[in-house]
């Protein structure tokens, strides 16, 4: 049984992963970039450990800083929430040769799914349908790769992630130029320009399945619906995936459980999936480590995602079989950044003066701020998740609608007014939007905005 | 001992069968305050005034002064620059991306729309224009270094036309 967690990251998951510690009897030792020393969660842990500067290269992406603070505090686990390292196999495998349990699949499953491609392969190989693609090597292999998938097509670095790298190509005579454009984002993303090529699937949904493993058995949580995003940034999730077949459903949960087993994978984690308009499903990848949609997950399960994975990384078998898993009603998670949509999501960091939240029953704010909190210029701009749980999913907009209206953030601008206006559209009502549903929204309200 | 959602809910169920409308609890780690509105909803107040347990690291960073203070630009005697600045706190980065050659150098000719610089806010690339005509006469900021709002970022040297 663990007596001490180092958590290696920062905002609301360092706050979330501290709240199951405390329930388990865990100490919990924040390692924490200069920023963030008198921040919410550095206040909420039991000791905080300074790894270094502001900026995430000098602390919270330095495995050795992580690594010295986790022997200094005498942490016998590290759990490095999601982003940052939390699939970092460098990261996991210096765990592995000092003894220190590293929460989150090993080193040869992080890299196995951290390469794209050879995620493609493991599901192909475990029978799991991908998007027709394959690697490239050559412009010359690549325009005859595309030309047999046929146009158009979506090139994707290997090293992937966030949608950098990440090019459509409508037609035959622009693709060398994206092809270079990719390979030169993905260069100084990942540093690592190799590229693939998929087909382009328009009008599709972004449906995933939460499951863990424990190396020998995997289970699965069911689907959640990722579908309302802008530039590969989620902004409203939901679980169960509205307007789904039963039959597509089972599918997609085999699909996932198959893929993960394949791998022995130990861990908590994601397979995204790719739905078309025709119920046709694909693999896109796997994200090895909790995720920020997570709560809805746990809304309708009735489970705490963290407590199992700590379990699994203890080394623990699956407490839960699948039997177990029991699907209540539905939920929605509302992403509150602090960005100023009507001015292209201009990002505002600043003071916050006032911070409100909803309280009540079927209702979860996860967050890492209060009054008086300094939101810094160097992190993501995510404040808090607003979580509704609901009878079914009319109940659970209904919750959400008057929780909305009852947050209220003053000192930075934030996206509060999005969420308010997107529950106002029978689109989202009707549930099962596709990926592009979100920035024609926006695209029709400037419109309206310039004309009236 | 810290305050779960899970308490907050406990504490609701009580206070719903009760007639106040609010509620404010004080401990040496947080204050929550809780409100009832006219529809009967609650909202929550929660300020965690437990203050940071710091542990010193072993080998705490080197931080040199130009690291910790955001850069604020430097007064210059020439008021005939005209200052490119800051308009959010963020990263200063002089080129497209790593490795790659810079936007502009001391003695560039740009226009109003030349794209001078990169500051990067919340991980997102804003990139900075000239909005001037004219040359760069200074660059007032090492490249990664982080830039205050309103930071002077370059100067340039107008050319009328």
């Amino acid at each position: 049984m663990l007596r001490r967690i180092l958590i290696a990251n920062r905002g609301e998951i360092a706050a979330r992963i501290m709240r199951t510690c405390s329930r388990l009897g865990i100490e919990t030792v924040l390692a924490a970039s200069e920023a963030d020393l008198d921040s919410v969660p550095a206040r909420l842990a039991d000791r905080v450990i300074c790894i270094g500067l502001a900026a995430s290269a000098a602390s919270y992406l330095n495995v050795d800083a992580v690594m010295a603070a986790a022997h200094r505090c005498g942490a016998q686990a590290i759990h490095p929430g999601y982003g940052f390292l939390s699939e970092n196999s460098r990261l996991a495998r210096a765990c592995a040769e000092q003894g220190i349990i590293f929460i989150g699949p090993d080193a040869e499953q992080l890299a196995a799914v951290g390469n794209k491609l050879s995620a493609r392969e493991h599901a192909l190989a475990a029978g799991v349908p991908v998007v027709p693609g394959g690697a490239v090597q050559t412009i010359s292999e690549a325009r005859s790769l595309a030309q047999s998938i046929g146009y158009p097509v979506l090139i994707k670095a290997v090293g992937g992630g966030g949608g950098r790298g990440m090019k459509p190509v409508q037609e035959a005579a622009v693709l060398d130029a994206m092809l270079q454009l990719a390979a030169a984002e993905a260069h100084a993303a990942f540093a690592d320009e190799r590229l693939y090529l998929e087909r382009w699937i328009g009008g599709g949904r972004h449906v995933e399945v939460q499951i863990l493993g424990d190396g020998n058995g995997v289970i699965h949580f069911g689907t959640r619906d990722c579908s309302i995003q802008r530039r590969f940034q989620k902004l409203v999730e939901e679980a169960p995936a509205p307007n789904l077949s039963d039959a597509l459903r089972t599918d997609l949960h085999a699909a996932a459980v198959a893929f993960a087993r394949h791998l022995h994978y130990r861990g908590l984690g994601t397979i995204e999936f790719l739905v078309d308009d025709r119920e046709n499903y694909h693999f896109l990848e796997m994200n090895a480590r909790i995720q920020v949609e997570h709560p809805v997950t746990e809304a309708i399960c009735g489970v705490d995602l963290v407590a199992e994975q700590i379990a699994v990384a203890e080394g623990r078998p699956l407490r839960l079989r699948q039997q177990d898993i029991v699907f209540s009603g539905h939920a929605v998670e509302c992403r509150i950044n602090a960005e100023d949509w009507t001015r292209d999501f201009r990002p505002c960091p600043g003071i916050l003066q006032q911070v409100e939240f909803p309280a009540g029953e079927g209702i979860r704010v996860d967050t890492h701020v209060q009054s008086g909190t300094q939101v810094p210029p160097y992190y993501d701009s995510l404040l808090a998740k607003l979580i509704v749980h609901g009878g079914d999913r009319p109940d659970a907009l209904r919750r959400l609608n008057t929780a909305l209206s009852r947050c209220h953030i003053r000192g930075v601008e934030c996206n509060l007014g999005l969420h308010s206006a997107l529950l106002e559209t029978d689109d989202f009502h009707q549930g099962g939007v596709h990926t592009g549903w979100l920035p024609a929204f926006l695209e029709r309200r400037l419109a309206g905005s310039l004309h009236g | 001992m810290n305050l779960t959602n899970e308490d907050v809910q406990e504490i609701l169920q009580l206070l719903d069968a009760t007639s106040f409308n609010e509620l404010h609890l004080e401990t040496d780690r947080f204050k929550l305050a809780l409100r009832r509105d006219g529809a009967g909803e609650w909202t929550q107040t929660l300020q965690v005034v437990a203050q940071p347990s710091l542990l010193a690291s072993a080998e705490s960073p080197a931080l040199s002064p130009a690291q910790v203070q955001p850069a604020r630009g430097e007064a210059t005697a020439d008021t005939q620059l005209v200052e490119v600045r800051a308009s959010l706190p963020g990263t200063f980065y002089r080129a497209p991306q790593p490795g790659a050659p810079p936007f502009v150098e001391i003695g560039a000719a740009v226009e109003a729309t030349t794209v001078v610089c990169i500051i990067e806010t919340m991980k997102l690339m804003n990139s900075i224009r000239a909005e001037t005509r004219g040359s760069i006469a200074e660059i007032c900021l090492a490249d990664a270094q982080f830039a205050a709002k309103g930071a002077v970022l370059m100067r340039i040297r107008p050319e009328p036309g």
